[in-house]
């Protein structure tokens, strides 16, 4: 790693006036931007550490029923909870336990790995993510592979979900690196379903409109019988090919209808 | 540099690090525990697993800096105060679940995390929560046994294979 200095503040103000400063880089748990740090692809003068600001951490409901989740939350603590059954599956199955303890929401969503879990649940809730400054809706937030509507220096500070009747989220998992080869996540809520997909695409997260339509008109896994992804556009790799990948989004896309709950 | 302190296994201990020096670092060169291995150094193997605030951490993927404050339980700890080995290091030692030794250490204390959680875990159990501990001798029965037995159930039923 190349050599930074190291802050904890205990606000949300102090850490934004801390990310003001040169080269500052928001640390949420570090388990991608420490590796990241090690391999020489990052080279923050100052990293921030936001695990210090307690209005960023824990979960509650709120007066809408939504679900808040703080920035700071480990994925441990998500996995823990019980408002939110589909979103606590799928933080049980980020990397491993050690992992979870460290790994925060934030943080992830912030990253926005193509493979990554999280974005397919917000995305796939239609969650919002609220930041220091605004509140963004997770259709208008991710933009492409590790790319966000987050402004430099901007925190995300919390995430609401409104909570489905019925999801489920289904990993492929890349048994090296844990994350999603594949993953997909399903939400049904009274006025439609949402289907978000995760590690197939070549622009990351998105949604998979037939499918959406299919099962806000019948949900059942048979109602997407038929449909397919275009796997143009989809990630290729020695993993998995472009067509492998888009042929997962189906068949995942119906186990987690069918395991919905 | 600056000045960090925390509680490891019990003593408060204090030193001068650098903003990237990495909790494992600390804990090996600063205050000369090598009892937390470092292996992969990319988070994945689990060799340098301890225990922050009671949570099972990779210490290579923690900066020292976040640890500052924190109760740390190392290896080094885990033993009984006579010295013996603790319930979870004899059961290592008494089903073979180790051979060339590099990754026991965070085996151990991932084992310990979950028994704290998990008092009698199962089979399956162990095995979802080890998959970040990378062992390349055992292939790993006899350390899901070793936990088993750790935990106080009865393992005849797992064959030796």
């Amino acid at each position: 790693m190349y050599a930074f200095e190291f802050e904890k503040p205990a606000t949300i103000a102090d850490a934004v006036a801390a990310l003001g400063g040169e080269e500052a880089q928001a640390l949420g748990g570090g388990q991608t931007l420490i590796p990241t740090l090690k391999q020489r692809l990052a080279q923050p003068g100052t990293l921030v550490s936001l695990k210090g600001i307690p209005e960023m951490a824990g979960i509650c409901v709120a007066d809408d029923g939504a679900l808040a989740v703080g920035g700071a939350t480990t994925h441990a603590t998500v996995a823990a909870s019980t408002e939110y059954p589909g979103l606590a599956g799928l933080a049980s199955h980020i990397g491993d336990p050690a992992v979870r303890n460290r790994g925060t929401i934030g943080g992830s969503l912030a990253n926005n790995d193509p493979a990554a879990c999280y974005p397919a649940a917000a995305l796939g809730s239609g969650a919002t993510i609220k930041t220091n400054t605004r509140e963004i809706a997770a259709d208008d937030y991710f933009q492409g592979m590790f790319t966000t509507a987050l402004e430099d220096g901007e925190i995300i500070t919390e995430v609401r979900f409104p909570v489905p009747e019925v999801s489920n989220y289904q990993k492929f998992v890349q048994p090296a690196s844990r994350f999603a080869l594949v993953g997909v996540f399903v939400a049904k809520y009274a006025d439609g379903v949402r289907v978000a997909v995760t590690g197939a695409s070549e622009d990351g997260v998105f949604r998979w409109s037939e499918a959406e339509a299919a099962l806000s008109a019948n949900f059942a896994p048979e109602a997407i019988e038929g449909l397919s992804v275009d796997a143009d556009g989809m990630i290729g790799d020695i993993h998995g090919s472009k067509a492998y990948r888009a042929h997962l989004v189906g068949v995942m896309t119906k186990r987690a209808v069918a395991a919905a709950s | 540099m600056a000045q960090v302190s925390m509680t490891v296994n019990g003593a408060v201990k204090s030193g001068e690090v650098e903003g990237r020096t990495l909790l494992s670092t600390f804990l090996r060169e600063g205050l000369g525990m090598t009892g937390t291995h470092v292996g992969c150094d990319t988070s994945q193997c689990g060799a340098c697993a301890v225990h922050v605030d009671g949570k099972l951490v990779k210490a290579c993927t923690m900066l020292a800096m976040e640890a500052d404050g924190a109760e740390v339980a190392t290896i080094e700890g885990q033993a009984n105060a006579d010295g013996s080995l603790n319930t979870i290091q004899q059961a290592f030692q008494d089903h073979h679940g180790l051979q060339c030794g590099f990754c026991t250490p965070g085996m151990v204390m991932s084992a310990a995390a979950l028994l704290k959680e998990n008092p009698t875990p199962s089979e399956t159990e162990i095995r979802e929560h080890l998959e970040g501990n990378i062992c390349r001798c055992t292939g790993y029965h006899n350390i899901v046994k070793a936990i088993m037995a750790a935990s106080g159930q009865d393992v005849t039923a797992i064959a030796a294979e």
